[in-house]
């Protein structure tokens, strides 16, 4: 049996992480932002099938982004264990925030100890009462409580700066969809119009059911305005 | 002993035949969760029953309708019970028999709805939905062996066709579809009566909701398991319709004002 040189635990750790940033950093980005009705996801996504945002539960949905087979099936996982939740306790039992520690205790198991770390960035939003919840998780299982918006993907530090100067929670759905297209096509070196855009969220507004798609056509609509 | 789903478990297989299915998913993870479980050995147990639920399909949909008692043994042990829910937002189920059983089967019938259109992102047709709703009676069957029988009726839009449908099952999970109306629960027989002496298939809407009410006044006339309209407590049949927009419930005060006119046409 060959014998396998010594890498030390530091730089173990390194190679992994720059291996998953590397995979997510090639992807495009989505943006997170509250709205006055609730919390809207806009996404680059040129396809209208495989999407990058969804809904999770009655106030809960999901948002993410690098390696669709992965994230895809931590979508599914999130719908699963927060349907058994609400089915054996109570519907308002289900939230966000345990949603979000189980991915990122998942995530970062995967990042120690599997073959090869999750190539993916995970929200997890909530609306409540008057509130909005944003949690942000990293491929190494690192989760951060987002103040009220947040960019993931490729150019996501860029547009997090371009958020932080724009950004206003009291906006309405149309208002906010304009800001997040005008970070998000700030930097991406393409247009973006409707049929790029992803465009879905969370409105409080709606009844038991608060998540929302927008279908192409109601886009355009909103950016033209 | 009830578990919590780890994400781990939860996590999908490829090619996993279970599928999008959230009664699957509890049989094979948390077998405890699921109702069938309680049914081992032993003698039939008191319980609770539901009663008289109807379903009657018109030109631009289905109405869905039911009384709001329960009895245990000749005990009124409940008089504002629900039996219609709405199972997702283009159809409805409506429960007879074994009162606790039936409302988990409603309740577990919805989060099957509600997650394979989550996961799959589109809802099932509504043939689909009707035959896993059979499925799933037949999986009761053990129980409804012990006394614990649940009947369930299924309503809904078919999206696909345009059209509104109504389903019927039995007890071994036998699902036939029924074109004109259905009616289930100890005043059934009653119901359907009822219902067959006022139907003709040019009905409107507010005449299907008329006849519903006249339907499950002769069961409570009749049976005394099914309630009538309390008027003392405000307690009026739960009427609900789906039709191409949806579904949704009748507002109390409309039900109030034509149960008072089926009321007093029956006076004169």
């Amino acid at each position: 049996m060959g014998m396998m040189p010594y890498v030390s635990p530091e730089q173990l750790m390194k190679d992994r992480a720059e291996f998953a940033q590397k995979g997510i950093s090639r992807g495009r980005s989505v943006v997170a932002l509250s709205y006055r009705d609730g919390m809207l996801f806009v996404a680059a996504n040129p396809s209208t099938s495989l999407h990058k945002v969804s809904e999770i539960y009655d106030h809960v949905a999901f948002a993410a982004v690098g390696r669709y087979n992965e994230f895809e099936q931590l979508r599914v996982a999130g719908i699963r264990m927060a349907d058994v939740k609400g089915y054996q306790y109570a519907r308002a039992d289900v939230t966000g925030r345990s949603l979000a520690n189980a991915y990122a205790s998942f995530l970062g198991a995967g990042f120690t100890e599997g073959s090869k770390p999750f190539e993916v960035e995970l929200l997890v939003a909530e609306v409540n009462g008057a509130g909005v919840e944003l949690y942000h998780v990293r491929y190494d299982g690192f989760i951060i409580d987002e103040d009220r918006h947040v960019a993931i993907g490729g150019s996501a530090e860029a547009i997090n700066n371009q958020l932080a100067e724009h950004h206003d929670p009291d906006a309405d759905l149309d208002a906010a969809l304009r800001t997040a297209r005008d970070a998000l096509a700030a930097n991406e070196d393409r247009e973006l119009g409707a049929s790029q855009l992803e465009v879905a969220g969370l409105d409080r507004t709606r009844g038991r059911r608060t998540f929302f798609r927008l279908p192409s056509e109601r886009v355009s609509a909103a950016l033209e305005g | 002993m009830s578990r919590d789903l780890s994400l781990h478990q939860a996590l999908p297989e490829p090619f996993d035949l279970a599928g999008p299915s959230f009664s699957r998913l509890l049989e094979r993870h948390l077998p405890d969760a699921l109702p069938e479980a309680l049914a081992r050995g032993g003698e039939a147990i008191p319980h609770v029953e539901g009663t008289t639920v109807i379903a009657v399909a018109y030109d631009d949909g289905v109405i869905v309708a039911g009384d709001r008692r329960a009895t245990a043994g000749n005990v009124i042990s409940k008089r504002d019970m629900r039996k219609v829910f709405e199972a997702d937002s283009t159809s409805a189920i409506a429960i007879s028999g074994a009162a606790g059983p039936a409302m988990e089967l409603a309740k577990i019938f919805a989060t099957e709805l509600e997650h394979y259109e989550k996961v799959e992102n589109g809802p099932l047709s509504l043939e689909g939905k009707a035959n896993k709703l059979g499925q799933m009676v037949r999986a009761n069957l053990p129980m409804a062996l012990q006394g614990l029988v649940v009947v369930p009726l299924f309503a809904g839009y078919d999206m696909l066709a345009d059209t509104g449908r109504i389903y019927e099952f039995d007890v071994a999970g036998g699902r036939y579809e029924e074109q004109r109306f259905a009616a289930q629960g100890s005043g059934g027989r009653d119901a359907r009566g009822s219902l067959k002496a006022r139907y003709r298939p040019d009905l409107g809407r507010d005449a299907v909701v008329d006849m519903c009410l006249e339907a499950l006044w002769d069961a409570a006339d009749e049976d005394a398991a099914t309630g009538g309209p309390d008027v003392v407590r405000g307690i009026y049949p739960l009427v609900s319709m789906i039709d191409a927009e949806g579904y949704r419930e009748l507002p109390e005060d409309e039900l109030r004002e034509r149960m008072d006119r089926v009321v007093s046409a029956r006076q004169q």
